[in-house]
């Protein structure tokens, strides 16, 4: 199973993601600079944005404590796993058996822990009121997430991202009801955890309105520059997962090197469309009141708990 | 099973699934205007089921009734309850006895009882329908909580249609529809309903200047 071939994808993979994903941000800032008439960044400003910071010498306040300084490698440490985890070109990497759909929940759980901490950290009123409201938009999205993941589980009879891939990729067409609505479900819990519009807005400067922008306001330099890559390997591990559940086709195995140029022309023609998609919904939506996240959320994991019932109901 | 026969019937289960996501999506609604847009659109989902069970299993009258649904459920109710808070001017936000998230919770367990409550019928049952009498089943009880915990009469007439709506379904989805005579009846009863309950809905507004029903508990002769 763990042949050198499926090593050295599993390291492409990992390294390709983690390489890929601020570009998948800067192609998410294009689309919307577009939708919304002005005019777009350049293709590459993340990285050059990435490059700026880790030139930069770093600003720690004085009663800083470790947790701050390690938090945000930690968190890069959490993404660059999770999408390890997540089959992105190839299925049957020798990395998943280590951890199924629920430790990679864990795993976003972990990096949202750290990351509270350090906001809560330095004392400042922002970042505490940050950190409050991530833990409680993560506690509400955590289990419709888990729902998904779970609709998804039942109906390919695994919880290991691979072999879901590899069972709704290969079966024949069918229409699932319960994947409808765990889509649906998975599009609000991928708004809600990657800090986009319904519920943060990732370019604010208003700082009460804030979440996620409010926990990382005392970073600076290197620091801000791994929590920033992180955030971008997160969307794009969610949008892989996204893919992996709902549009599974096109990816490759594991050593087979002649399916890998498909399989990555087809994961480019999914993010450039899905990035294109998440950028029509944010200038669609206006932010929700904070106040009406719970709503929003309950909602998602209405969808995904109807997800799996109608499975069992209308396997039965 | 042939194939065509298991494509209906994935087709009529995507129609449940919309149906009992409508049903969910009229308890979390809050504005009056959307709410009657939703009552349509579950018409029309419910009318587009009975039109593939018709077409399935030949039963000529089930024609009928979807054509019955389109016209009641799609078009004349939707538009008299239109004209109706138009006369009425009740386009504000909807008032609930309880939070939504939480009536959305509750209405989690009454979708979970409903199947738990159909699924030994549904195996009994040989008909291409019978998985989806759980979530006909879900949508009256759904309904029902709808009508509890809305304050305003005229969200709880709009639950009382959706659960007809829910009865119909599980007409078509147990037994491939009721007889047409009594479909007949039963459309019949709806449209007048709904005609006198725009009345009432007048009587109730002259006599408190609102439409809250937890007025008429005050109801007392002196």
């Amino acid at each position: 199973m763990s042949s050198a071939a499926s090593i050295a994808f599993q390291i492409l993979q990992s390294v390709f993601v983690v390489l890929a994903a601020p570009l998948l941000m800067g192609w998410v800032n294009q689309c919307r600079a577009w939708l919304q008439n002005r005019s777009a960044p350049p293709l590459l400003l993340p990285y050059r944005a990435l490059a700026k910071l880790f030139h930069k010498d770093a600003v720690i306040a004085h009663n800083a404590s470790p947790i701050f300084r390690l938090a945000p490698y930690i968190l890069f440490g959490c993404m660059w796993l999770a999408a390890g985890i997540v089959p992105v070109l190839a299925t049957d990497l020798p990395f998943a058996p280590a951890a199924d759909v629920i430790a990679l929940v864990a795993v976003f759980a972990l990096a949202r822990v750290f990351s509270a901490l350090a906001a809560m950290d330095i004392g400042t009123a922002f970042g505490g009121l940050g950190a409050r409201r991530e833990m409680l938009i993560g506690f509400l999205a955590e289990p419709a997430m888990l729902m998904v993941l779970f609709t998804a589980a039942f109906i390919s009879g695994s919880t290991q991202l691979t072999t879901i891939v590899e069972t709704l990729g290969h079966r024949e067409f069918a229409i699932h009801p319960s994947l409808a609505f765990a889509a649906v479900a998975f599009l609000m819990v991928l708004l809600a955890e990657n800090a986009r519009i319904p519920i943060d807005n990732p370019a604010t400067h208003l700082e009460l309105t804030m979440i996620h922008e409010a926990m990382i306001l005392e970073y600076s330099a290197r620091h801000l520059a791994l929590i920033e890559w992180a955030v971008a390997i997160k969307l794009f591990a969610y949008m892989t997962i996204g893919f992996a559940l709902f549009v599974p086709w096109g990816i490759a195995e594991a050593g087979d090197w002649a399916a890998l140029p498909l399989a990555l022309a087809a994961l480019l023609a999914k993010l450039a469309l899905a990035g294109a998609g998440l950028a029509l919904l944010e200038s669609q939506l206006a932010k929700l009141r904070l106040f009406m996240a719970p709503e929003f959320l309950a909602a998602a994991f209405l969808l995904g708990v109807l997800g799996i019932l109608i499975h069992f109901l209308v396997r039965a | 099973m042939s194939p065509t026969l298991s494509l209906a019937g994935q087709f009529v289960n995507l129609f449940a699934a919309l149906l009992l996501l409508i049903s969910f999506a009229m308890l979390a609604q809050r504005r009056i205007l959307t709410l009657i847009h939703l009552l349509a659109w579950q018409g029309a989902a419910l009318a587009a089921s009975t039109l593939i069970v018709a077409a399935t299993t030949g039963q000529g009258h089930l024609y009928f009734s979807a054509a019955l649904t389109v016209l009641l459920k799609v078009v004349l109710i939707p538009w008299v309850l239109h004209r109706l808070i138009d006369e009425l001017n009740v386009k504000w936000d909807v008032e609930t006895l309880i939070a939504i998230p939480t009536t959305m919770l509750v209405g989690i367990g009454v979708a979970i009882f409903a199947f738990a409550l159909a699924t030994p019928i549904s195996q009994m049952a040989g008909t291409l329908t019978r998985s989806t009498l759980g979530i006909a089943l879900a949508g009256v009880l759904l309904s029902f909580l709808m009508m509890i915990v809305r304050r305003k009469a005229v969200a709880q007439v709009i639950g009382f249609l959706s659960m007809e709506n829910g009865l119909f379904f599980a007409a078509t989805g147990a037994t491939y529809g009721m007889p047409l005579v009594v479909e007949m009846g039963i459309a019949l009863d709806v449209l007048v309903a709904t005609f006198i309950f725009g009345i009432f809905f007048f009587h109730i507004r002259e006599q408190f200047d609102s439409l809250d029903v937890h007025h008429m508990e005050k109801l007392k002769e002196d």
